[in-house]
């Protein structure tokens, strides 16, 4: 049924083709014939375990692998930045040797195999739909259901002699670890959060530190996820942009070239840089602002942009066409940023859906009001 | 962690602590410490840390945990709202986005 439906969609054009690989994503076919390892770029060679090829994957990323979860991250070919679903080697992995589980989405299985350039192992790739490790818990296609059904078709039971499976401790949302071992034979470890840690997990006799089984959620962690808020905001807002910018020449009389050239301006940056402050702002700034909601840090955001406005405003009266427009952005600007602010919940690493529901409860009637009325005042202030 | 506490007193966590039987799997898989054994049973030490990500619950062999799961995630729950369906991240999925 999935299998179909990816098919159908291979048909349809699509932008985001540009980066997939160009395989047909079929555990049955990976692991047999043999020129289809020759295409993975990330395969230094191929190992036989009994009847089944399985491609031996590189430890050291590449350039083009860097370059690969940059464009990613800033939303290009992001939903199909996937690999083939099944069993693979770093090393020379033996019968014996540990089974890793990840995800296909390649930025987790790039962060996995670079971790583990010390061992022999054998990796087992879900398909999950390209989502990383977390995300696919949540959805339960990295799930108990896919682990038995991976472990079937990629041969596992007759290429290794133990029955253990090594986890990402964030695919438990996912995974009923006692279900796949009455169902499955399999018995699941739950290794560390971060593959960084895989290392020291496994000379410690597969136990984690407390430290390694915590999410965190730091400056860099943060960093990192805002080009894509930021895409995914200036693709609403430019146009918006625009729209402010042409209308800024009404008023009295005819339309004005010089009225759009000063109030414009003045619209353009104000809304620009409310997406901005709200998308990259709020997420850096994050445990710094003081307030437990996303919405309100990003209100408080909000509020620091307009207190700059305003000193602008009373040193630069001309910027605005009167106190109408200030009046206006007032409602707009922390709106903007509140919203944005609180659209970062779903990158965050600690909000509940209890808690989010609670917060746009009250967020959302603001936000809606508090631009309704700044865009009537906007354009009332226009003809004032 | 630093200054990232979310909303207090709003988890749907439960823990029936006559189910449990002290395997400690809740404490192993829950990414913000919520739980620690007390007596060889488990407890609920950090409840507001709770994320209602689900691992315990999903991986709870006696069933002992209930929580509400889902994506805590605004533009999920508007989408969601949108289409009338549970909310849900469409930060994913070859089949219903293209771009």
């Amino acid at each position: 049924m999935s299998r179909q439906k990816q098919q159908k969609n291979r048909q349809e054009p699509c932008c985001c083709d540009s980066s997939f690989i160009p395989i047909e994503i079929s555990p049955s076919h990976l692991n047999q014939p043999a020129p289809l390892a020759e295409k993975l770029p990330f395969a230094v060679g191929t190992l036989r375990a009994g009847d089944r090829i399985i491609p031996q994957v590189s430890t050291t990323l590449t350039t083009t692998d860097k370059l690969g979860s940059w464009k990613a991250r800033w939303k290009i070919g992001r939903m199909n930045y996937r690999i083939p679903p099944g069993l693979y080697a770093v090393g020379n992995p033996s019968s014996e040797s540990p089974v890793l589980v990840s995800a296909n989405y390649k930025m987790s299985f790039d962060r996995l195999r670079s971790e583990l350039g010390f061992l022999d192992a054998w990796i087992l790739v879900l398909d999950t739909k390209g989502i990383n490790v977390w995300c696919a818990a949540g959805k339960g296609t990295f799930g108990t259901d896919e682990i038995v059904r991976m472990i079937d078709v990629s041969g596992l039971k007759e290429i290794v002699t133990h029955r253990k499976l090594i986890l990402p401790q964030l695919g438990a949302p996912g995974v009923s670890a006692h279900d796949v071992a009455k169902r499955s034979g399999f018995k699941v470890r739950y290794g560390p959060v971060r593959a960084s840690d895989i290392r020291n997990f496994l000379e410690n006799g597969m136990k984690a530190t407390p430290e390694m089984r915590r999410v965190r959620f730091g400056f860099v962690d943060r960093i990192v996820l805002t080009p894509t808020e930021l895409i995914g905001a200036f693709k609403y807002a430019l146009p918006a942009a625009v729209i402010l910018f042409a209308l800024s020449g009404l008023g009295p009389g005819f339309y004005s070239f010089n009225r759009m050239m000063t109030y414009g301006l003045t619209s353009v940056i104000l809304l620009l840089g409310s997406v901005f402050s709200g998308a990259l702002l709020a997420p850096a700034f994050l445990p710094w602002l003081p307030a437990k909601s996303f919405s309100g840090k990003g209100a408080l955001i909000g509020a620091a942009i307009l207190l700059l406005a305003g000193w602008h405003y009373f040193n630069t009266p001309g910027d605005f066409r009167n106190w109408i427009d200030v009046a206006a952005w007032i409602g707009i600007v922390p709106a903007t940023t509140s919203f944005l602010a609180m659209n970062f919940t779903g990158s965050s690493t600690y909000t509940s859906l209890s808690g989010v529901l609670k917060e746009m409860r009250i967020a959302i009637p603001l936000q809606i009001g508090a631009t309704g009325i700044g865009l009537v005042l906007w354009i009332v202030a226009r003809f004032v | 962690m630093f200054g990232l506490k979310y909303l207090p007193d709003v988890t749907t966590l439960q823990l029936d602590k006559d189910k449990c039987t002290g395997c400690t799997v809740c404490t192993i898989v829950c990414p913000h410490s919520v739980f620690t054994i007390e007596d060889k049973i488990a407890d609920i030490v950090n409840r507001d840390a709770c994320m209602e990500c689900g691992a315990c619950a999903e991986n709870c062999p006696e069933e002992a945990i209930t929580v509400r799961t889902g994506v805590g995630c605004a533009y999920g729950i508007i989408m969601g709202a949108i289409k009338g369906t549970e909310p849900t991240c469409d930060c994913s999925s070859s089949s219903s986005s293209c771009c």
